[in-house]
């Protein structure tokens, strides 16, 4: 339990997508400073990318979309909630970083003339660039990371931002997940990259690492942003997502949709126009599944041999390989089987729905020097490219920001209280595990704040969570690793509590399933044409408040708003 | 507060045959993203120590000698 300082320029918390990029690209704007990357796994193969991705789910790519069609379609996606400058400063940047990735040797899929194949998944647009063999994108980001002489530390596990005492960033603190070391770390700016809330709701499955979201990923930044007073945004859009039931991973339709691969339900017919993952979409999802129409399954057994084998190579191969291994278990075959289709368990996650730390066009949280990437930040469906492109701006940004600035000033008192709060689940002679507390905490998840929303029996949820926060006092390490674990525990039941303050504060319904509230079922403009934003009151406890949409930079015609709301194949048909 | 141990099957399987655990090699257990993988000082061999794998693969792909078999935890198959 000794503790181990150390004093850097910028700080990179999370070696996943948005990190590695962002330390890269600061390092190689001033060479000069010092930059971490830390993760609480290895960054070698830590985060969402681990074993590749299927596809570029947003790449804007001239020829094939502008950055105004890109916006004005997550904008229509997001019914209207969304900071265009944001989004736009992601779209204008898309294709520049898929072609230094390219030139990095990441492979994306091309046409005969070697044009990049981007095929049109989303409703109204064309985004979705394959990556049949992009198996190897994290790789060679981690030949960028030693080229630009990043220091990387792993199984570090943050557990709270230090904030100066003239308000600045200044730091964090971490427990060495093998060592059981505390480590302080002080920085000048840092740059929040720790993924999504992925460890929220339970998997119907019952087995706590069996998320959609890469499991290490508990919202632990979430968490650290509301401790340090950052405003939160979109907490109540929650992330809901159609995966194949009990492995609880992507089909993915984006894979298979431009082979001819689709959704049906149990009849076999269709009954959702466009897969492109939407709360809309999800909406018309749950009610085929729930209005007797049900099972959903996702549709590829009338489709050429090779062309099935085309789909294996990629499916079993990047990203989720063991999907052909839990096929190959129940003796599914996409030839002749159907795979039956499940909704998750909720998460946050900017970088699916919308629901992340509040970040302006230049990455910059409300906090001075803190930055946030990634799917921790609110931009909506940012995905892969998005998260990179967010860590280049954070990280590009944060080296302007920290020159001619000295490290802030810090509390000892601070440091030392967070010491104490990291250990005693370690000193304490007896307790409960902390895998048991994430089970109770995370079923509740399940029962009180799974959509559709109910005004009560969120308030009962918020009662159980209050319960096990108590049981907090109780919980009990053997090891360094439960250690981690307990902390994790403490961040997943920060999120819980948040995600229902900020779904209990917006009294009507949006974004479909994400945020479908019985209680208040029509969308209301008029008076939630805002952003709910959530931060740590006076009290201590969440304040939630509105914040204004920013005036669009590409206006939305009344015709096209409601484009997302008319995913259904057949309206009469709806539950 | 007394507690009990619960027993469970492990999903990720090493063959203490192909292991080079005792010469050094730590690869699986250092790509491991939930770190779950350890070393069993006694055999000189890795284990799963605790039930939390994603079954992601990468310790599977890394391994130099091919010993990891990675299974879908029972839960979910
Ligand atoms: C299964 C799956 C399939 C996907 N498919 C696609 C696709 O086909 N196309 C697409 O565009 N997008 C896809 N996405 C989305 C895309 O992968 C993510 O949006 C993107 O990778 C997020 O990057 P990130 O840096 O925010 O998070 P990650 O890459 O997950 O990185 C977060 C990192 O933070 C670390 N961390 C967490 N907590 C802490 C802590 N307390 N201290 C230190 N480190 C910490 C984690 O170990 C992790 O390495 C997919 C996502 C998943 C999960
Ligand atoms: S990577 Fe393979 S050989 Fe190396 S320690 Fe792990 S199981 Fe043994
Ligand atoms: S499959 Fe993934 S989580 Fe499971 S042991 Fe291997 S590396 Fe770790």
């Amino acid at each position: 339990m000794s503790t181990k300082e150390l004093t850097v320029d910028i700080l990179v918390i999370g070696g996943g997508t948005a990190g590695p990029i962002a330390a890269i690209k600061a390092k190689a704007k001033a060479p000069h400073l010092k930059v971490l990357l830390l993760d609480k796994a290895n960054v070698k193969r830590a985060g969402a990318i681990a074993e590749g991705m299927d596809s570029v789910n947003n790449a804007v790519i001239p020829g094939h979309a502008t950055p105004e069609q890109y916006v004005k379609e997550i904008t229509i996606a997001n019914d209207g909630i969304v900071n265009q400058a944001a989004i736009n400063a992601y779209a204008v940047r898309s294709h520049d970083m898929i072609r230094e990735l390219d030139s990095w040797g990441v492979k994306f899929e091309k046409d005969e003339t070697g044009d990049y194949a981007v095929k049109k998944v989303h409703h109204l647009g064309a985004y979705v660039l394959p990556m049949p063999e992009g198996y190897n994108v994290k790789k060679v980001i981690f030949k960028q990371l030693r080229k630009q002489g990043v220091a990387v530390s792993n199984r570090l596990t943050t557990t709270r931002l230090l904030v100066g005492n003239d308000g600045r960033i200044a730091g964090a603190m971490a427990l060495d997940s093998r060592s059981g070391e505390f480590v302080v770390i002080r920085a000048k700016a840092v740059v929040l990259c720790t993924g999504a809330a992925g460890r929220l709701g339970l998997p119907s499955s019952g087995y706590l690492f069996g998320t959609y979201e890469n499991p290490t990923n508990a919202g632990d930044g979430y968490s650290m942003a509301y401790h340090a007073g950052a405003e939160l945004s979109g907490l109540e859009c929650f992330q809901i997502n159609p995966l194949i039931k009990d492995y609880n991973g992507p089909a993915c339709a984006y894979v298979t949709g431009p082979f001819g691969g689709y959704t049906v339900n149990a009849k076999g017919e269709r009954f959702i126009k466009s897969d492109y993952w939407s709360g809309q979409m999800m909406l018309e999802f749950w009610r085929e599944l729930e209005g007797g129409n049900g099972p959903v399954f996702l549709k590829l057994d009338h489709l050429a041999d090779e062309t099935v084998t085309k789909i294996e190579n990629v499916l079993h191969i990047t990203e989720r390989p063991t999907r052909g291994l839990f096929h190959a278990g129940r003796g599914t075959d996409y030839r002749n089987d159907l795979v039956e289709m499940h909704i998750s368990e909720i998460g946050l996650c900017g970088g699916h729905s919308a629901s992340g730390v509040w970040v302006d066009e230049h990455a910059r949280t409300t906090v001075p020097g803190l930055y946030a990437a990634g799917d921790l930040c609110n931009v909506a469906h940012n995905y892969m490219l998005g998260a990179m492109v967010f860590g280049q701006i954070a990280g590009e940004d944060a080296v302007d920001f920290i020159a001619d600035k000295e490290l802030p000033e810090v509390d000892e008192a601070v440091v030392a209280a967070e010491r104490e709060r990291i250990f005693a689940p370690l000193l304490r002679e007896e307790g409960i595990p902390p895998t048991q507390i994430e089970y109770k905490l995370r079923r509740m998840v399940n029962d009180y704040l799974q959509p559709p929303k109910v005004t009560r029996k969120m308030l009962i949820g918020l009662q159980r969570f209050a319960e096990i926060r108590a049981d907090l006092e109780h919980i009990k390490a053997n090891n360094p690793h439960e250690l981690m674990r307990a902390m994790e525990v403490h961040a997943i039941l920060d999120c819980a509590e948040l995600a229902a303050a900020a779904s209990l504060y917006r009294t009507e319904s949006r974004w479909g399933l994400y945020h479908y509230r019985t209680d208040y079922p029509e969308r209301n403009d008029a008076d939630w044409f805002h952003f709910v934003e959530v931060r740590k009151g006076a009290d201590g406890r969440p304040e939630c408040f509105k914040r204004p949409v920013p005036p669009y930079l590409y206006p939305i015609d009344a015709d096209e708003r409601d484009a997302y709301d008319q995913l259904r194949v057949d309206d009469s048909v709806a539950a | 507060m007394p507690t009990i141990e619960n027993r469970g099957i492990a999903s990720v399987i090493v063959d203490p045959d192909k292991c080079i655990a005792d010469k050094g090699c730590r690869v699986c257990i250092d790509v491991c993203p939930t770190d779950i993988l350890v070393l069993d000082p006694a055999q000189g061999k890795v284990r799963m120590a605790y039930d939390e794998c994603w079954y992601c693969l990468p310790c599977e792909h890394d391994c130099p000698t091919k010993a990891i078999r990675v299974e879908i935890p029972y839960l979910l198959r």
